[in-house]
């Protein structure tokens, strides 16, 4: 406090970005009257080599002990100019940026109030660098083991990816197999490879891995600590078949009573209540659905266990708590479709030859219900027209999802050509609002199905479809014609949207992450922190956080895996020090600040009944601070009384 | 040993703050043990002559309570200082222009009309306002005139200790006789501008336990809630409650009765604006769980359910808030 304040201001020309509107001449005359600095210079790009020269040169010319880069936003080269100094000895965080581009040059065209603006900006930041304090980084241990949440293709990448960097992963999945909805696609555009074929090497990988744990029918349940050492409770459910004991010789099932919908069919055809996903289900094991299963407390029924040879069925498992410690977390918790239930004009789901783009998958599928034959629910005839519906509940924020999925014009396509090749003299027919075919090789692909395959496509929505005999009438408009369409289908797919799934929604509140308004996770940023949470230590890979294709699941799969390696590979973190901190002889315990951390980074120690703040936890965004009733909290470098002082010297004339 | 000479002076005040030192009951014969009342118009016959006749600085202590609400009052702060070696400004009237200073608000001509004419149990068909002079029969009588603001009084004068509270309780007024009977037998004080009341605030006195999260989907008047929790944190079960913003002291008298904290003890050293870091502490809490589902006009309509926010937020302290600067007096 004592040392005499010598501040040194560097004004950043940024080429012509802040001097065409600010006189930069001008400016550091006034900053030079009106404060008391040692040193004001000058560079065409401060963030150049020279300009950073120039401001480790002044540093230890001029004995500078404070100093404030006029420049652009502080989100984009505060690091720069703080490792500038350091390196020229000074501590860091007695570096200050005042932002003259995006709030004073971009904004305006008056050159003398900019001119003004800018150094009422400086003067302010002045007020605030003068009370910095000298600070160290926190440095956090990190736990060298990452959490995958989600075994759809985007967990099994991550966990792949980061498995094969060399550090171990647990990789979670609620339900009895990983594959997530990859596992239930036919042929995937617009190659149209076997899905099942490129996705279930990478199963087998997983189930191989030496450094991956594979928790199935199993849940996050909590989740405490921070980056580097988070804190994990999961719950694994009751699978009541031993994974290491089943043969998978199929006895179990024949002998089962219980008929059910097979959810992996969509519900198209039956399963029993002990049964395998699909064949190649990983862990590779039967498993017994307890919501219907009669042999589970009350035991009525055993004659799975009677006939299973290997003895590998349990119904006495019980749900168990496994508590683990994790570096990093990505989450990998997919989609749900928009359900059609949702879309009246369209017949609520209740007809059975209305149905959605995965029911249709697993129709085109060779292990699907019908053996890869098309046929209809309702009589199991084959369809001789079929109507593809794009935007089915999209694009329509009066009623339904506001927002275009992505991905549904191409696997509408890729629906109509498969029936086109299954159906050789069926006629496929899609209506749609526009065909975006933004993805490699696409575009080749729609106009194949087109113009090649003959699918037809008429521009325009689809009003309503009513029941008509044993068709269906679609009656629309083709908007390039301008005329009512009426088409007789003998079975409509629509082509429904992603919605966040259950387990996102669930994730998000458990996690404390933030959602956009669609209840998708939002980003850190959304063009350049695309797989980083707003937490850190927690990311997001593939259709968490937004539709996509595949080929951006599985990048945003390793883009994530390599950034929780990037965590993984340091035994300590270290994090801004520009944390908040609590006087204890103001503060009275009202819990205000606990309520509104959006990161869990204060709590009430009970011992000493002091509100204490998780040093690694916290993010400086000083949500406490400003809610804080008794004023007790205080951001570090962001007093009150600096913020007052900033206000005022921006106001004075 | 000599007794101290207290004079306790008076402004736009109610004369709570009296009947609360003599709320000292049994306590005030140890207050006569060490006090000489050299002045206390309330409680025994003294004029305003009766202080100016003292020599400058000849009263050891001088206690002042009421807001400036007059030029009187101004004067005889003024007065007080000078005949007084300390001076405190006792409850909240004092120290932040309490009750009175919710004048401030419509401008003097304004707060005439509502006193004078338009209040429903007034009945002045002449009009008639209060006047700085007026002639009856040939005699010239006077009134103080009424000043532009109700202030605190260390805006007119300098003060050395702090009394806050509406009236102050028994047991800050225990400690302000503690203070005086350590300054009489040691000769020493506390650092000058100290507040005599706690240092954090009431939420730490009270004793209700706070949930795992404080969230209100409305705010309720006490009268509206079938059965109060009597351990549960008044905020949460929706009614409004100052306690988070002030100081403590007054050993949670409203609270413990189910009443909200009304905030009379002021805010803390650290905070400026007592009304508007509540107002803040309660908007962030406001809902915190669902605050993405609801919309602006959704907040809007919690929040109309507050009767009087100004006078909610601002009971005692609009006098020295920082809102109180949004209204300059443009009726000159």
């Amino acid at each position: 406090m004592d040392e005499k304040k010598k501040v040194g201001v560097f004004v950043c020309h940024c080429g012509r970005n802040i001097a065409q509107t600010v006189d930069i001449e001008k400016l550091m005359e006034k900053v030079r009257e009106k404060y008391d600095v040692e040193l004001v210079e000058d560079n065409m790009y401060m963030c150049s080599d020279p300009g950073q020269n120039l401001l480790k040169e002044s540093i230890q010319a001029k004995n500078l002990n404070r100093v404030i880069v006029a420049a652009c936003s502080r989100d984009m080269h505060e690091p720069t100019f703080r490792s500038a100094a350091q390196e020229a000895g000074l501590n860091p965080y007695l570096v200050e940026i005042a932002n003259i581009r995006e709030q004073v040059s971009w904004v305006h065209d008056d050159k003398e109030k900019a001119t003004e603006k800018a150094s009422k900006i400086i003067g302010s930041t002045i007020e605030k660098v003068i009370r910095d304090e000298p600070l160290e980084p926190l440095k956090i241990p990190v736990v060298q083991r990452a959490l995958v949440i989600g075994g759809g293709i985007a967990g099994i990448q991550a966990a792949l990816d980061i498995a094969d960097a060399g550090y171990e992963v647990t990789l979670v999945e609620k339900s009895p197999t990983i594959g997530g909805h990859m596992a239930q696609l036919a042929e995937t555009f617009p190659t149209l490879d076997c899905s099942q074929c490129i996705l279930t090497p990478k199963m087998v990988a997983v189930s191989r891995h030496p450094k991956i744990n594979l928790l199935t029918t199993s849940e996050v349940v909590s989740v405490d600590g921070y980056v580097g050492n988070f804190k994990v409770q999961i719950r694994k459910n009751p699978r009541y078949v031993d994974v290491d004991k089943c043969n998978l010789c199929d006895d179990c099932t024949a002998v089962c009573p219980v008929v059910v919908h097979d959810e992996y069919n969509q519900s198209l055809s039956p399963r029993k209540a002990i049964y395998i996903p699909f064949p190649q289900a990983v862990p590779a094991s039967y498993v017994i659905d307890e919501e219907t299963c009669l042999g589970i407390d009350p035991l009525i029924c055993s004659k799975c266990k009677d006939v299973c040879l290997v003895e590998a069925i349990n119904f006495d498992m019980q749900p168990e708590i496994i508590e683990e410690e994790f570096g990093a977390i990505i989450v990998a918790t997919g989609y749900d479709t928009y359900p059609i239930e949702n879309i009246g004009e369209y017949g609520y789901g209740a007809h059975p030859d209305i149905i959605s783009g995965l029911d249709f998958e697993r129709l085109l599928s060779a292990n699907g219900p019908t053996q890869g034959v098309i046929r209809r629910p309702s009589d199991g005839k084959v369809p001789k027209t079929v109507v593809f519906v794009h935007c089915a509940g999209s694009r329509d924020p009066a009623k339904h999802l506001p927002y275009c999925s992505k991905i549904c014009c191409m696997y509408s396509t890729k629906h109509a050509l498969q029936y086109k090749h299954l159906v050789h003299d069926g006629t496929a027919i899609n209506f749609y609002i526009d065909v975006r075919t933004a993805g490699k090789d696409y575009e080749e692909f729609y106009k194949r199905a087109a113009e090649e395959e003959k699918v037809i496509y008429v521009r325009g929505k689809v009003s309503e479809i009513i029941e008509d005999g044993d068709q269906l009438l679609v009656k629309g408009v083709d908007t390039l014609l301008g005329e009512a369409v009426e088409v007789h289908a003998d079975l409509v797919v629509l082509a429904t949207g992603l919605v966040p799934s259950k387990g996102t929604q669930e994730i998000s509140h458990l996690l404390k992450l933030s959602c956009d308004s669609k209840g998708f996770l939002k980003e850190a940023h959304p063009k350049l922190k695309p797989v980083e949470s707003a937490l850190s230590g927690i990311f997001i890979a593939g259709t968490a956080s937004g539709p996509k294709d595949i080929p951006e699941t599985v990048s945003q799969a390793s883009g994530a895996a390599a950034k929780a390696a990037t965590i993984l590979a340091s035994e300590f973190l270290e994090r801004e020090p520009q944390i908040a901190q609590v006087d204890p002889t103001t503060c009275g315990l009202c819990h205000t600040c606990i309520n509104v951390c959006p990161y869990g980074a204060i709590y009430l120690d009970e011992g000493v009944r002091r509100i204490t703040v998780r040093e690694a936890l916290c993010e400086g965004c000083g949500s406490c601070a400003a809610a804080c009733p008794s004023g007790s909290i205080e951001l570090k470098n962001s007093t009150s009384e600096g913020i007052r002082a900033q206000i005022k010297a921006l106001l004075q004339g | 040993m000599n007794k101290l000479k207290v004079a306790v002076a008076l402004g736009a005040t109610c004369a709570g703050c009296d009947v609360a030192i003599l709320d000292l009951n049994e306590k005030i014969l140890d207050v006569i043990e060490i006090v000489d009342f050299v002045f206390w118009p309330t409680a025994m016959d003294f004029k305003l002559d009766d202080l100016k006749a003292l020599k400058d600085g000849e009263v050891d202590v001088g206690l002042y309570h009421g807001a400036i609400g007059t030029e009187e009052d101004e004067e005889i702060a003024k007065i007080l200082r000078k005949k007084s070696k300390i001076v405190v400004a006792f409850g909240a009237c004092a120290n932040f222009g309490g009750i009175p200073s919710l004048t401030n608000m419509p401008y003097e001509s304004k707060m005439f009309d509502v006193v004078y004419k338009e209040s429903p149990s007034t009945s002045n068909p002449e009009g008639t306002l209060p006047q700085k002079e007026t002639e009856i029969e040939g005699t010239k009588l006077t009134l103080p005139g009424i000043r532009k603001r109700a202030d605190s009084l260390n805006s007119v004068i300098d003060v050395d200790y702090y009394v806050p509270g509406c009236p102050p309780m028994v047991p800050l007024i225990e400690q302000v006789v503690d203070v005086l009977r350590v300054f009489v037998e040691k000769g020493t004080l506390p650092p000058k501008g100290a507040v005599i009341a706690g240092q954090d605030t009431l939420c730490k006195e009270c004793g209700r336990t706070k949930p795992e999260t404080i969230s209100y989907k409305e705010f309720v008047s006490p009268q509206e809630v079938k059965e109060i929790d009597p351990d549960l944190c008044l905020l949460s079960q929706g009614i409004l409650c100052l306690g988070p913003a002030t100081r403590s002291g007054c050993g949670a008298l409203c609270t413990k009765m189910n009443v909200g904290c009304r905030g009379c003890l002021g805010p803390t050293d650290k905070v400026d604006d007592h009304g508007l870091k509540m107002i803040s502490a309660l908007t962030s809490l406001l809902e915190v769980e669902h605050e993405e589902e609801y919309t602006e006009e959704d907040f809007d309509k919690l929040l109309e359910k507050i009767p009087d926010p100004l006078g909610t937020f601002y009971r005692f302290t609009y006098g020295v808030s920082m809102i109180s600067k949004l209204h300059p007096d443009k009726e000159e």
